[in-house]
């Protein structure tokens, strides 16, 4: 049976969220084709080598962050998968979620901590270099921190592949006497491999976008990536012109990158689900599980000690007086509040768009999808492909004809901080609603319940905690930011994120350890809350 | 890979005790070797469980697992003399059924030519000539099994666990792969324990019958003894003879 043919007030929602983002984007593009188109010989003219120069490297430390995570990743993963049970295998898991929830420019200080020229490591690392420890910035730093993020999430993509592997076949290869290296060969490796393209390109592209690692890490124009020149040329060259031409050429690359990762079929969406042990049959052999235990001894280490090192240096830090201070407590409320609205907007751009998305896919019978389905259902997914910093880049440069720029960071901040959540807050929603319309869809149609009525009644139950689930992380996710506020801070509008970078540009270590460490926890807490939302509302 | 007269082993669980969760297992029973024992029970009633301690999937916590006379209790699942084959995911799915059915000759898949006969020898035996190149998702679910089960003829094991192996087939091809089981048992002498929720299987093939409840053997017998009116009252319960000799008591008056 099919609804009424009348217009469905979903679709009418979806098509209103729809064009909400095509607005958002839509302007960032009309910024910087304006500015290009008046100014084409500059345009032209800024394609010069530095330009090229500044492309290679962003794809040379994609590529190398991406070998780099991938490959261990693998083994690591392979080592938990070997061994489903030991003690603190959870905590490791829980602990492989963090660097997920954990905004980049917190991670960049912890890893300054321990390896900088002033890090807990510095004379550890001086000494066995023989000379002072020159500290991490640059190419070394980008990739540790690279490394720091992606290694735990690829280990957990692959550890969830490794574990679609059926119990039976684990028992049989134990039966059939295959010790690691035919198993591996048989039954490991065709599942990694099959994984491997969507987990590698997704670190890639995750790399490949990164700004707040690379401007607080690079340190210098040696070690500049796209974003970051982006950034700078808007900042403090103020040079429009060039801002386009990196702008255009960050668009081409990933819009490559993203299209040869779409033939791979890989995702785009990283996930926050925690993989479940299963019970396992394997005898592992001696030799082999020292390997593994050094194995994931090591990537533990690797992973907890950025973290660990945040929390020594911010309980070093006097939080107390950090507390009080009037700019500390201003940004504080400023991140919140824009967090908040920013959180809450993601949520329903994201509901309206799966319900219209669920409205129209029930409204066609046989024939294929239509170009509105179509962009509700992958479009969304897209936006990942345009960087925050693109976005605010093109606003940016379209709205200092207009007046003070910095006047609307707020509006930048929420909106764009709202369109990069969606991915995530729909991959969450979606399912809930899917699953409630399948079994409500038909008693709504013949009972006439529709509308607000219908949201209120039937859709809201079941959809209470994944929202919760949604809100909380694109929260975490806003508040944590350096993208948009970067360009669009100010002496009056700081958020948290923002005031933590301009102390570490003053060299107030201890006030930015101290900052670290709250946004650090405040992050990780509403994290923690959208995990358990999440688990509630599978049970 | 067949020698003809060999007796299958025998298959003992001493006192052995083991626990998962809240449930807790105490089995304590021998099988005939060289036949078709049914192991049948409700569902969660720990026929499955059974079958893993004796592969050694599970270690019990107490007791022994005894085959052939040799205690396996301590012994990892590879060296004992079992083959096991599962309902499903009996077959790996990107390994060609020649590869599935060699992985019993070698966990590494180095085949000897000698090996290489015995894969194809199996496959004729169990029908599946001319599919050797094909993958798994290329058979239909009979067919799987078949070579799961040409698997168990080159591995050549003494004592064979069939889990409930032709849940999901048909009636028809279930019977077909029953016999097919019987004959390969006539030929090679195995000691099988097959685990199913089907009185008519176990009338069809089994000379023994296990009937286990609440985590323990319940009772022990012959087959033929146990579908008679003189079988034990728990079995009858489970398939529900009662209701049946009620209707045969009620024609009779």
């Amino acid at each position: 049976m099919r609804p009424t043919r009348t217009t469905d007030i979903r679709i009418l929602a979806g098509i209103v969220a729809l064009g909400a983002i095509a607005l958002l984007i839509g302007g960032a593009f009309a910024g910087l084709i304006a500015e290009g188109a008046r100014d084409l010989s500059g345009a032209y003219a800024a394609f010069d080598g530095y330009l090229l120069r500044i492309a290679r490297f962003t794809l040379w430390q994609a590529i190398l962050s991406t070998l780099l995570s991938v490959l261990p990743a693998l083994f690591v993963a392979r080592a938990l998968a070997r061994h489903p049970r030991f003690f603190g295998r959870e905590l490791i898991l829980q602990l492989f979620a963090v660097p997920l929830a954990l905004p980049a420019i917190v991670a960049a200080l912890g890893i300054l901590t321990l390896y900088g020229r002033a890090g807990y490591f510095a004379d550890l690392l001086g000494g066995l270099g023989g000379g002072p420890w020159p500290g991490i910035y640059g190419l070394s730093g980008i990739l540790v921190a690279h490394v720091f993020f992606n290694l735990p999430l690829a280990t957990r993509l692959f550890l969830e592949a490794l574990q679609t592997v059926p119990a039976d076949q684990w028992r049989l290869a134990t039966q059939l006497g295959m010790r690691a290296r035919p198993a591996f060969r048989l039954i490991e490796w065709p599942v990694l491999r099959q994984a491997l393209p969507g987990i590698a390109g997704l670190v890639f592209m995750l790399c490949i976008t990164s700004f707040t690692i690379v401007l607080t890490l690079g340190g210098g124009p040696r070690s500049t990536t796209l974003e970051v020149a982006i950034y700078q040329a808007l900042r403090f060259d103020f040079d429009p012109i060039r801002a386009v031409a990196l702008t255009l050429l960050q668009i081409g690359l990933t819009l490559v990158v993203v299209l040869v990762l779409t033939r791979l079929g890989a995702n785009t969406v990283g996930d926050a689900n925690l993989p479940i042990a299963p019970r396992r049959y394997l005898w592992v052999g001696m030799g082999e599980a020292g390997f593994n235990a050094a194995l994931i001894a090591f990537s533990l280490v690797f992973v907890a000690g950025p973290m660990a090192a945040t929390v020594a240096a911010g309980l070093h830090a006097d939080l107390g007086r950090l507390v009080m201070e009037r700019a500390v407590r201003s940004a504080a409320l400023t991140s919140v509040v824009l967090a908040f609205m920013s959180a809450v907007l993601s949520a329903a751009v994201s509901l309206a768009l799966i319900m219209a998305r669920r409205a129209l896919s029930l409204r066609r019978s046989e024939q294929g999808k239509t170009l509105l389905e179509y962009a509700m259902d992958t479009g969304a997914g897209f936006v990942l492909v345009v960087p925050p910093i693109v976005i605010g880049a093109g606003w940016f440069i379209l709205l200092r004809h207009v007046g003070d720029v910095f006047a609307l960071a707020p509006v930048m901040v929420v909106t764009v901080n709202a369109v990069m959540a969606m991915p995530f807050a729909i991959r969450a929603l979606r399912p809930a609603y899917d699953a409630s319309s399948e079994r409500h869809e038909r008693l709504c149609a013949f009972l006439g319940i529709s509308g607000w009525n219908r949201l209120k009644l039937i859709d809201w139950p079941p959809l209470r905690r994944p929202l919760a689930t949604a809100f909380a992380f694109a929260m975490a996710l806003s508040l944590g930011d350096l993208g948009v506020i970067a360009l669009f801070g100010s002496e009056s509008v700081q958020t948290l994120p923002y005031l933590l970078l301009s102390r570490m540009g003053s060299y107030r270590t201890e006030d930015a350890a101290g900052l670290a460490l709250i946004l650090g926890v405040v992050c990780l807490g509403l994290m923690f809350a959208a995990t358990r939302f999440g688990k509630g509302a599978s049970a | 890979m067949n020698d003809g007269g060999r007796a299958g082993a025998s298959v003992k669980l001493e006192a052995v005790e083991f626990s998962y969760g809240e449930a807790a297992f105490k089995f304590d029973v021998a099988f005939t070797p060289g036949g078709i024992t049914a192991v049948m029970g409700p569902s969660g009633s720990g026929k499955s469980t059974l079958l893993n301690l004796v592969a050694g999937f599970e270690i019990p916590r107490a007791g022994n697992v005894v085959i052939g006379g040799k205690n396996v209790t301590s012994e990892e699942p590879a060296v004992r003399p079992v083959s096991m084959v599962f309902q499903e995911n009996n077959l790996f799915a990107h390994l060609s059924i020649e590869d599935n059915v060699g992985l019993g000759c070698s966990p590494s898949l180095k085949l000897t030519p000698l090996q290489r006969d015995a894969v194809g020898e199996a496959l004729t035996r169990t029908g599946l000539d001319g599919k050797q190149r094909r993958l798994p998702r290329e058979l239909s679910g009979g067919e799987r099994q078949r070579a799961a089960l040409a698997r168990v003829l080159v591995r050549d094991r003494p004592v064979l666990l069939l889990d409930e192996p032709f849940a999901s087939l048909g009636p028809a091809l279930r019977d077909d792969m029953l016999d097919l089981v019987a004959d390969l048992q006539a030929e090679q002498r195995m000691t099988v324990l097959f685990v199913t929720h089907q009185p008519e299987d176990a009338r069809r093939i089994a000379k023994n019958m296990v009937f286990v409840e609440n985590g323990t053997v319940a009772a022990t017998g012959p087959a033929e003894q146990f579908f008679s009116a003189g079988g034990p009252e728990a079995f009858r319960r489970y398939i529900g003879f009662e209701s049946e000799s009620h209707d045969v008591a009620r024609k009779r008056t």
